[in-house]
C-alpha cells in the first residue's frame, strides 16, 4: 500500500464510522434542532468517506466504494478508537464532535496543499463543509460549558474521558516520513500541535479545563487494525441488510 | 411524510362549552376565507378555528417526529452508500418538517414544550400508521413510497387551506416530499426487480402494510362525524373517502405494474364510478390502535421519552430567564 492510500483509507474510515455514530441521533437529539444538525453532519461525513473511497477505487484500483465501506474485514479498517465508541450520551457526542471535527478541519486544510491532486481538490470542498461542523461544535460547547453547573460538569467529564481517545486520532502511520517528504501531508505531529493550540483556546472560552495532556496515555491501535468490540457491533449492524443477500443489488 | 389524513378528536376539549363569537367579526372572517385570502396569526379568528388548527398542526408535527423512528432505525443498517445517504437525508427532512410545523402551531398560541408534553402524556395523538413495526428493509421502501405517497395526497390538499403559516409550511414540505417519493419508489423498484429473496421480502412488507395504509385516511365518511363548519373555514379540505380514493387511484396500479399484490381480493376500481372498493379493514382495530393498543404505541412513546429525559439537562442549560419568549409569526 502506498503512503497516500493508507492516509486516505484512515481518513475515509474515520468519516464513515463517525458519520454512522452521528446518524444514530436522528430522532433522538435533546432538541429537534440537534437531531437535524447531527443528521446533517452524518450525511457530510458519510459523503466524505464515499468521495475518498472513490479516489481509492479510481486511482489505486481498490474495490468499489460500497465494498470498501461495507465489506472489509475489521482488521483492515483503519479508523481510530475514538470514532468507534458508542454514544448514548449527548455530552460525549458533542465533545467527540468538537475534538474530532477540529482535527478533521485542520487535516483537510493541510491536505489542500497536498501533492496528491485528487486529495487537494477534494479537500477544498470538504473543508467548506467542515467549517460549519466546527462552528456548530464551538457554539454548543460554549453554550453548555457556560450554561449551568450541571451542563458544565457533564461536558468536563466527557472531555476528560475523551481526551486520551482524541490523542489517538494522531497515531502515526508507518509511512509517516514518506508522506511528509513527498509533500502529501504535513504529518500527524504538526497537525496535533496546531490542534492543541486551537482547542485549548475554545475549551477555555467555554469555561472548561484543558486536561493535562502529558499525563495521559493516548489510545492507539486503530490505524493498525486493532479495534474495540464496539466497532465489531457497529459493523454487524451496518452490514445486516446487505449480508442477507450479498449478490443482490440494493 | 407524514401528515395522517385522520385527525383524532380530543375528547376532553370537545366537552367544553361552545364559545359565542362576535357575529360581525365572524362574518368578516368568513368573507375573507370565502374570497380565498389567508388568515394570518395576528388576524382575529374564532375560538373553534384556532382550537381545531392547533390540534391538526400539532398532530401533524407529532407524526413527523414519531414517524422518523421506524425509518430512523434503518439508517445505520442501510445496505449501501446511496441508500444510506438518501435515508439519513430523508429522515432529517422529516424532523425538519416537525420543526416547521411546531413553529406554525406556535403562531396560534401553544408552545412547542406544551405540545411535546401532550404527546408524551398520550393526550395528543399522531398518525396511527407509526404504531406498526418496520420489520425489514422492505418496510422502509414501502413506507417511503406508499405511506409518503398517502401523506402527499393529504398535504397537497391541506396546503390549499385557509391558515397562512400552515399552508406555507405545507408547500415547502410537499416540495421535499416529492424527492422522498422518488427515492422511495426507486428503492422499492430495486427490490421488486431484484432477487427472489428481495421480492419475497417486499411482498411480505406490502401484505403487512396494506391494512395500515387503508386506515391512513381515517374511517369511512358515513361513520365519521362531518363538520360543515370546518369545510367552510377551509380547515378540513376533503373527506376521508375522497382522499383515500385519490391515493388508491395513483398508487395501487404502480404496485400491480411491478407484478406485486395487496392481500385483498376485493381491491378493485369501479371503472364507471371511479371509486375503489376494498374489504372492510377492521375499523375496530383502527380505533384500538389509535387509542394506545397497537403493536408499537408503547415503544414509540418510550423512545421519545428517552430522548426528552436524556436531553432535559441540555434544554435547562439553554434557558435564560431574562430572555423574553416570543411567538413566531412564520
Amino acid at each position: 500500500m502506498k503512503p497516500e492510500q493508507e492516509l486516505m483509507l484512515k481518513t475515509a474510515d474515520d468519516a464513515l464510522i463517525l458519520g454512522h455514530r452521528n446518524s444514530e441521533w436522528t430522532g433522538l437529539g435533546p432538541i429537534l434542532e440537534e437531531d437535524i444538525s447531527f443528521s446533517s453532519m452524518a450525511q457530510d461525513k458519510i459523503g466524505h468517506a464515499l468521495a475518498i473511497y472513490k479516489i481509492l477505487h479510481n486511482e489505486f484500483g481498490m474495490d468499489v466504494p460500497d465494498k470498501l465501506g461495507f465489506e472489509r474485514e475489521i482488521k483492515s479498517m483503519k479508523c481510530c478508537h475514538f470514532t468507534e465508541l458508542p454514544t448514548e450520551d449527548y455530552a460525549f457526542a458533542l465533545i467527540r464532535h468538537f475534538l474530532f471535527d477540529h482535527a478533521s478541519f485542520l487535516r483537510f486544510n493541510a491536505l489542500e496543499n497536498s501533492s496528491n491532486e485528487s486529495l487537494a481538490n477534494l479537500s477544498r470542498k470538504v473543508r467548506g463543509e467542515l467549517k460549519y461542523h466546527v462552528m456548530h461544535a464551538n457554539v454548543w460547547i460554549n453554550q453548555l460549558g457556560n450554561g449551568n453547573e450541571d451542563s458544565n460538569s457533564r461536558l468536563q467529564k466527557a472531555l476528560d474521558f475523551s481526551m486520551p481517545y482524541a490523542l489517538g486520532i494522531f497515531e502515526e502511520s508507518p509511512m509517516e516520513n514518506e508522506l511528509i517528504e513527498k509533500n502529501i501531508f504535513v504529518g500527524e505531529k504538526a497537525l496535533k500541535e496546531k490542534w492543541i493550540s486551537l482547542i485549548s483556546n475554545e475549551i477555555e472560552k467555554a469555561g472548561l479545563k484543558m486536561p493535562e495532556l502529558d499525563k495521559l496515555n493516548p489510545v492507539m491501535g486503530g490505524r493498525n487494525g486493532y479495534h474495540t468490540d464496539d466497532l465489531a457491533k457497529l459493523m454487524t449492524e451496518m452490514t445486516e441488510v446487505f449480508k442477507t443477500d450479498v449478490n443482490a443489488e440494493w | 411524510m407524514y401528515g395522517g389524513g385522520y385527525i383524532q378528536e380530543d375528547k376532553n376539549v370537545k366537552k367544553a362549552k361552545p364559545v359565542e363569537e362576535d357575529p360581525v367579526k365572524l362574518a368578516a372572517f368568513e368573507a375573507k376565507i370565502e374570497a380565498g385570502e389567508k388568515i394570518e396569526p395576528e388576524d382575529w379568528m374564532p375560538f373553534e378555528y384556532r382550537r381545531q388548527l392547533i390540534r391538526m398542526i400539532e398532530q401533524h408535527a407529532h407524526s413527523e417526529v414519531i414517524g422518523s423512528l421506524p425509518e430512523g432505525t434503518w439508517i445505520t443498517r442501510a445496505p449501501n452508500f446511496k441508500r444510506k445517504l438518501a435515508l439519513v437525508a430523508k429522515v432529517q427532512d422529516e424532523i425538519g418538517h416537525a420543526h416547521l410545523l411546531y413553529n406554525a402551531a406556535e403562531t396560534l398560541g401553544k408552545s412547542r414544550n406544551e405540545m411535546i408534553n401532550d404527546l408524551l402524556s398520550g393526550k395528543s395523538k399522531y398518525s396511527n400508521v407509526f404504531n406498526y413495526p418496520a420489520k425489514t428493509w422492505a418496510d422502509v421502501t414501502v413506507i417511503g413510497f406508499l405511506i409518503d405517497g398517502a401523506a402527499i395526497v393529504n398535504q397537497l390538499i391541506n396546503s390549499k387551506g385557509s391558515y397562512g403559516p400552515y399552508c406555507r409550511a405545507l408547500e415547502r414540505i410537499c416540495y421535499e416530499e416529492s424527492f422522498h417519493l422518488k427515492q422511495g419508489h426507486e428503492a422499492l423498484v430495486a427490490l421488486a426487480t431484484g432477487t427472489p429473496a428481495q421480492r419475497d421480502m417486499l411482498q411480505d412488507a406490502l401484505n403487512r402494510w396494506y391494512k395500515p395504509m387503508i386506515h391512513f385516511f381515517g374511517p369511512p365518511d358515513k361513520t365519521s362525524v362531518h363538520s360543515e363548519k370546518l369545510m367552510k373555514w377551509k380547515v378540513k379540505m376533503a373527506s376521508n373517502d375522497d382522499m383515500r380514493n385519490q391515493f388508491l387511484d395513483s398508487y395501487v396500479p404502480k404496485i400491480w405494474e411491478l407484478g406485486l399484490s395487496f392481500p385483498d381480493e376485493k381491491l378493485k376500481k369501479n371503472e364507471e364510478t371511479g371509486v375503489w372498493g376494498f374489504s372492510d379493514p377492521d375499523w375496530d382495530e383502527f380505533f384500538r390502535v389509535i387509542n394506545g393498543d397497537g403493536p408499537c404505541n408503547e415503544e414509540r412513546l418510550a423512545v421519545r421519552k428517552w430522548a426528552e429525559e436524556n436531553g432535559e439537562w441540555v434544554r435547562k442549560a439553554l434557558m435564560k430567564p431574562e430572555e423574553k419568549i416570543t411567538i413566531p409569526l412564520s
